[in-house]
């Protein structure tokens, strides 16, 4: 009797506890995402936006058009590939850049670590496309960085290269923009890393190097799969970088998108390209995570 | 010669001196032990033993090669930390494996020498567990199952068993003077626990600011005292202080201020008269008795009053003022079962002891 009643309240406690987030994952991510999908199978309106979803004869106005539209070209594939490609270089670039930053930083006296991270996080208090326009003019023709290297390049008998508008230009600003995201998931992991397992692994006769590959390392890779998600997945969506300096060359499948909506006005088409990038980055994700478990094997 | 030599080593941080000229020789196979109270230079003498930190003077040889210079991860030590550092995103057995790895021992060794290691710590049914699926009892097993697996010629242990509570603790130093018969290899083993120390150790050096204040077997050093930091800092110890009126042969008259003549064996053989020092007297050799009763042998006899009395299960110790003001502290056995105290508070007792349970200690 009192042990039904319990149970009630258990279950009424853990639908308190569990409701705001989950109302909140619903209100902002299951219910537009349902829109998107909806929104793939729909027809376009005649000026933009969607065709009612009821025709006046009375049946329903869904299509796997668009569907058929990305599949029957190698067009968008091969533009996926690319973003995917210009995201994944990206991450590397991150990964390999704010590393060692993350683990300096988490090695330095306690008195600095916060001002360490102050500056990281430095650029995000000035607005995005001025940090984007700043590239323009360091990357620009007239710029020390362009004249310097074809100064160089002309000197070996080579002709001068433009660093603007091309996918160079995307993926420097890329990693500019997602770097910071790296650092602090990694510097949030490598902080709490004990440092007597570096001296027991010392002490166990590892050097440098293998100190590294087999202890923090692996102890880092919940930090490495955090910041690489952060970066790899808005890097992958992205349009406002690759529409500011990329050019005809460093289009990007966010481009594309962007264009859907704003200039085309097929949203269905747009949803169809949407739910493609957020199914690829999701199992990217996904399959990372899997690969990054600890296993039960000896070695 | 020893196998392991430290030579007049010193640790300075700053303006503070943890390690001050220490010297001692260590023998293969021995268990041997660096007792102190925190900050005693302990820890500090252990590290540099493993390398983690350079002596600023002296040297450390081991099996006759000077290791002063050589990193820890060249050395031929093992370390078992107190907190015991076991890798937590690898196995029992990739744990004990690390150091066979690392060592470039071939693959197909290593399962046969992990086995063995984990049989040595009774940890086999445990190798595919992570460490946070294990009690902290056997992770300090595999700690020290990681440790010897490379069998190293000298095995450091950093308190290893401060963090289990008392009773596995117990379980565990039988276990370790058994592991380290078995394994032969040589132990040094710090702690501040001074009874984990003499039921451990073949040989304790007792350590206070940076110094060895005394190097025995563990009996020598809880009976004869070489100071009175030794006599207080090992088991309970009664300290009065004492001049010395005669000595013959080791054995001393005292006096003791304001108390009267009492009669104590000496580590040094002849004293002059004059030397001033302090007695020292472990309770449970002090006979505690009403007064007019004959007293079972005691060649010293002083009268009291209880004062206080701590029940302690196996035994009650008495606190028992003297006429002149000093205070003793003396066992005894509560060998009748329901019996826990022979004394009340407010009793006048008669306290005695033999000639040979008093120790004097030269100031």
């Amino acid at each position: 009797m009192s042990d039904a009643i319990h149970r009630q309240a258990a279950a009424r406690a853990k639908w308190l506890v569990a409701g705001p987030p989950l109302l909140y994952l619903i209100v902002f991510f299951a219910v537009p995402t349902l829109l998107m999908v909806v929104a793939s199978f729909r027809v376009a309106g005649e000026f933009g936006g969607l065709a009612p979803l009821q025709s006046e004869s009375g049946g329903w106005n869904l299509s796997l058009e668009s569907y058929a539209r990305f599949f029957s070209s190698t067009l968008y594939l091969q533009l996926f590939a690319k973003s995917f490609l210009y995201a994944l270089l990206t991450t590397a670039i991150c990964l390999a850049l704010a590393y060692p930053l993350a683990w300096l930083i988490a090695r330095s006296p306690k008195r600095y670590r916060d001002l360490l991270l102050l500056l990281v996080i430095l650029p995000f208090w000035s607005n995005f496309l001025i940090r984007v326009y700043a590239w323009m003019i360091i990357l620009g023709p007239e710029w020390a960085l362009a004249r310097a290297l074809n100064g160089l390049l002309g000197a070996f008998g080579f002709a001068p290269v433009t660093l603007m508008f091309s996918p160079f230009a995307v993926i420097v600003v890329l990693v500019y923009v997602h770097l910071p995201f790296m650092v602090l998931p990694l510097y949030a992991n490598l902080e709490k890393h004990d440092p007597t397992l570096l001296d027991a692994a010392r002490d166990l006769g590892a050097h440098a190097w293998q100190r590294f590959r087999h202890v923090t390392w692996p102890l880092s890779l919940p930090g490495v799969f955090a910041g690489s998600a952060l970066v790899f997945i808005p890097a992958f969506g992205i349009f406002a970088v690759p529409d500011l300096v990329g050019g005809t060359d460093g289009i990007m499948i966010g481009n594309v998108i962007k264009q859907q909506f704003l200039e085309a006005r097929d949203w269905p088409f747009g949803s169809v390209l949407s739910i493609v990038l957020t199914v690829t980055a999701l199992a990217v994700t996904g399959l990372a995570a899997l690969a990054a478990r600890p296993r039960r094997s000896a070695a | 010669m020893a196998l392991l030599d430290i030579e007049n080593v010193t640790r300075r941080f700053g303006s503070m001196t943890a390690v001050n000229g220490v010297s001692l020789s260590i023998e293969a196979g021995e268990f041997f032990t660096l007792l102190g109270p925190s900050g005693c230079g302990k820890t500090t003498l252990l590290r540099m033993i493993a390398g983690f930190d350079p002596p600023d003077g002296g040297r450390i040889v081991l099996g006759g090669q000077d290791l002063t210079h050589v990193p820890p991860e060249r050395r031929p030590v093992r370390t078992v930390f107190q907190s015991y550092a076991l890798f937590p995103h690898m196995t029992v057995a990739a744990n004990v494996a690390f150091p066979l790895k690392m060592a470039k021992v071939p693959a197909t060794e290593i399962p046969a020498k992990v086995d063995a290691a984990l049989e040595d710590v009774r940890l086999q049914p445990f190798a595919n567990r992570f460490p946070h699926e294990l009690s902290g009892g056997q992770r300090q097993r595999v700690a020290i199952g990681r440790a010897l697996v490379t069998k190293p010629s000298v095995m450091l242990l950093d308190e290893p068993l401060a963090a289990l509570d008392a009773k596995l603790r117990g379980e565990m130093q039988i276990e370790l003077i058994n592991l380290q018969k078995e394994v032969g290899i040589t132990f040094v083993y710090v702690t501040h626990d001074q009874t984990e120390a003499l039921a451990l150790s073949h040989r304790i050096a007792v350590m206070n600011e940076g110094r060895i204040e005394q190097l025995d077997e563990p009996s020598k050093i809880y009976s004869f005292p070489a100071n009175r930091f030794v006599a207080d800092f090992i088991g309970e110890c009664n300290i009065l202080s004492a001049t010395v009126t005669s000595c013959d042969a080791g054995v001393c008259s005292l006096e003791l201020a304001g108390i009267g003549t009492v009669r104590a064996t000496a580590s040094v053989p002849s004293l002059r008269p004059g030397v001033a020092g302090a007695l020292a007297l472990r309770p449970e050799k002090i006979a505690i008795n009403t007064p007019g009763q004959p007293a079972g042998g005691g060649d010293n006899h002083l009268t009291g009053r209880v004062m206080d009395f701590l029940y302690q299960g196996d035994v009650t110790i008495y606190m028992v003022e003297l006429a002149s003001g000093n205070r003793l502290e003396a066992m005894r056995p509560n060998s009748a079962s329901g019996r826990a105290r022979f004394f009340d508070v407010g009793d006048a007792v008669d306290v005695s002891w033999k000639i040979d349970a008093g120790h004097f200690l030269v100031d």
